[in-house]
């Protein structure tokens, strides 16, 4: 019986997908770029994990992705949850690719709803996963209409959702997956990033990939490109605020997750990127450890 | 490929398709996403006269049989034509407006007239021309300003003339549809997605 894990470099193509998806891949990448904001239609391709699952986000990290880059998996902002891993693991073998948890150290970093905490640098990609590319679909559920309405840039419908959000709820209720314009041009699907991510898409120094697999769509953000939530100028776009700090390294800047620890219902707020937090509590136990030193 | 050696009179490709187009890819994939920045081709392959190293490997690495190729007169040579056709099994076409990706020099005024622009549905389903410069630097300057410069971005191609502003940014205007641009020279290119407005 000869060993699985051994042989499945050698049985696919570098990186899994074949020659000529990448290429396909790459020249949609390339007029993504080109157009920003624009989703471009590609030829998905059955990837081994099911729909949902990041196969939009595997695709485009497949056709960049080279022995020389160091890759970062996050979901939900954890290196360390399901998804990440798999896909992690995943490139690690078919890719024979440098993996890390590191935000800094990470050339490409695959990412399934969440923005770094730490500020990406210029060079770093940011590949997303995308369910549903279409920021108009809930709205407009025919794809010949939205395309029409992406075309003439008639986003008037998406304004109206927004102003009915206000007049129900007195404010844009819309926490995660919140519609942006890019470039002054077209609306897009951030993906369901929290809006507190929102702001670190603007004028962001890394390149923004985003991959949709089931709808087969690309599409991209360049360095530096003005990203504007929509708003309204008695109602502007702000990101949420929380009493709580994290418990685990104190940040009160970071977004933060609740979780339940027990049955009677108590709580806990922790960071919701590991990495961040992790480095945060690193640091302030080397700071402690030389306050220590210095003490003696 | 193996059993094709110099004497059948064709240049190689990739040695090492899977890896070297790779690198070549994050090369050209880098000067898309900073428009106005000259990107050095890693170990890019052998030039095919008239083209350049830079041209050469930008067709090897993008270009397959579902894009098909206009090559400007002084490009169309049986040398080019038997390389693009054995390594890419790309179609030549005569007429720019078939082609998805054109291969001129700036000898060609209009430079990218004729090649398909897309729609406002579609814009992806443009052209991208690439344009053999004799270098990329020492020309006069140009300033570029759009998505992927912070602030602007200087470009100083020698050999492009007032007309060539004008053109490109009649190109601009049409925004979303238009030309994408990528300048080669020696083993370094330059793009300049249609995104990008250019100023004298």
């Amino acid at each position: 019986m000869p060993d699985t894990n051994q042989d499945a470099g050698s049985a696919y193509n570098y990186a899994y997908l074949d020659e000529q998806t990448k290429r396909m891949i790459r020249r949609a990448i390339l007029k993504a770029i080109a157009v920003p904001g624009y989703q471009v239609p590609f030829g998905g391709r059955e990837m081994p994990l099911p729909y949902g699952w990041g196969t939009g986000g595997i695709q485009i990290t497949a056709s960049i992705i080279g022995r020389d880059d160091t890759l970062k998996v996050i979901d939900q902002g954890a290196d360390d949850t399901t998804n990440a891993v798999s896909i992690r693991r995943f490139f690690a073998r078919v890719a024979d690719v440098a993996t890390t948890t590191r935000t800094e150290d990470a050339t490409v970093i695959q990412t399934r709803h969440r923005v770094p905490e730490t500020p990406l640098r210029e060079g770093q990609i940011l590949v997303f996963q995308v369910p549903i590319p279409e920021p108009l679909r809930m709205l407009e559920p025919r794809e010949t209409e939205t395309r029409t309405l992406h075309a003439l840039s008639e986003y008037g419908v998406m304004q109206v959702s927004l102003y009915e959000s206000i007049a129900r709820h007195g404010r844009i209720s819309k926490a995660y997956n919140y519609p942006v314009l890019v470039n002054g041009r077209y609306i897009m699907s951030p993906s369901p990033i929290p809006k507190f991510d929102n702001p670190k898409l603007d004028r962001n120094p890394a390149l923004q990939l985003y991959g949709a697999g089931r709808e087969k769509r690309i599409y991209a953000v360049p360095p530096y490109t003005p990203v504007k939530s929509l708003d309204f100028e008695d109602h502007p776009f702000e990101i949420e605020r929380w009493p709580q700090s994290c418990d685990f390294c104190g940040s009160t800047e970071s977004f933060l997750d609740e979780m339940i620890v027990d049955d009677q219902g108590t709580r806990q707020f922790i960071c919701s990127d590991t990495d961040y937090c992790q480095e945060r509590q690193e640091n302030q136990r080397q700071e402690a450890e030389r306050q220590e030193i210095r003490s003696k | 490929m193996t059993g094709i050696t110099a004497s059948d009179g064709l240049a190689p490709g990739l040695a090492d398709p899977a890896h070297d187009s790779q690198r070549l890819f994050r090369a050209i994939l880098d000067a898309f996403a900073h428009p106005g920045r000259i990107v050095a081709l890693p170990e890019a392959p052998a030039a095919v006269a008239p083209m350049s190293q830079a041209a050469t490997a930008f067709i090897l690495t993008l270009i397959d049989r579902d894009t098909p190729l206009w090559l400007a007169p002084s490009f169309d040579t049986p040398a080019v034509r038997d390389f693009v056709r054995f390594h890419t099994g790309a179609a030549l076409v005569a007429f720019e407006a078939d082609a998805l990706f054109g291969l001129a020099s700036t000898e060609r005024c209009p430079l990218f007239d004729g090649f398909p622009i897309g729609n406002d549905a579609y814009p992806d389903r443009s052209a991208t021309v690439v344009v053999e410069v004799p270098s990329l630097r020492g020309g006069p300057s140009l300033t570029l300003r759009g998505p992927g410069i912070d602030g602007q971005a200087q470009m100083a191609i020698p050999g492009l003339t007032d007309d060539f502003v004008q053109e490109r940014a009649a190109n601009h205007a049409l925004f979303p549809c238009g030309v994408d641009l990528v300048f080669t020279a020696g083993s370094e290119l330059l793009a300049l997605p249609r995104s990008i407005v250019v100023e004298r």
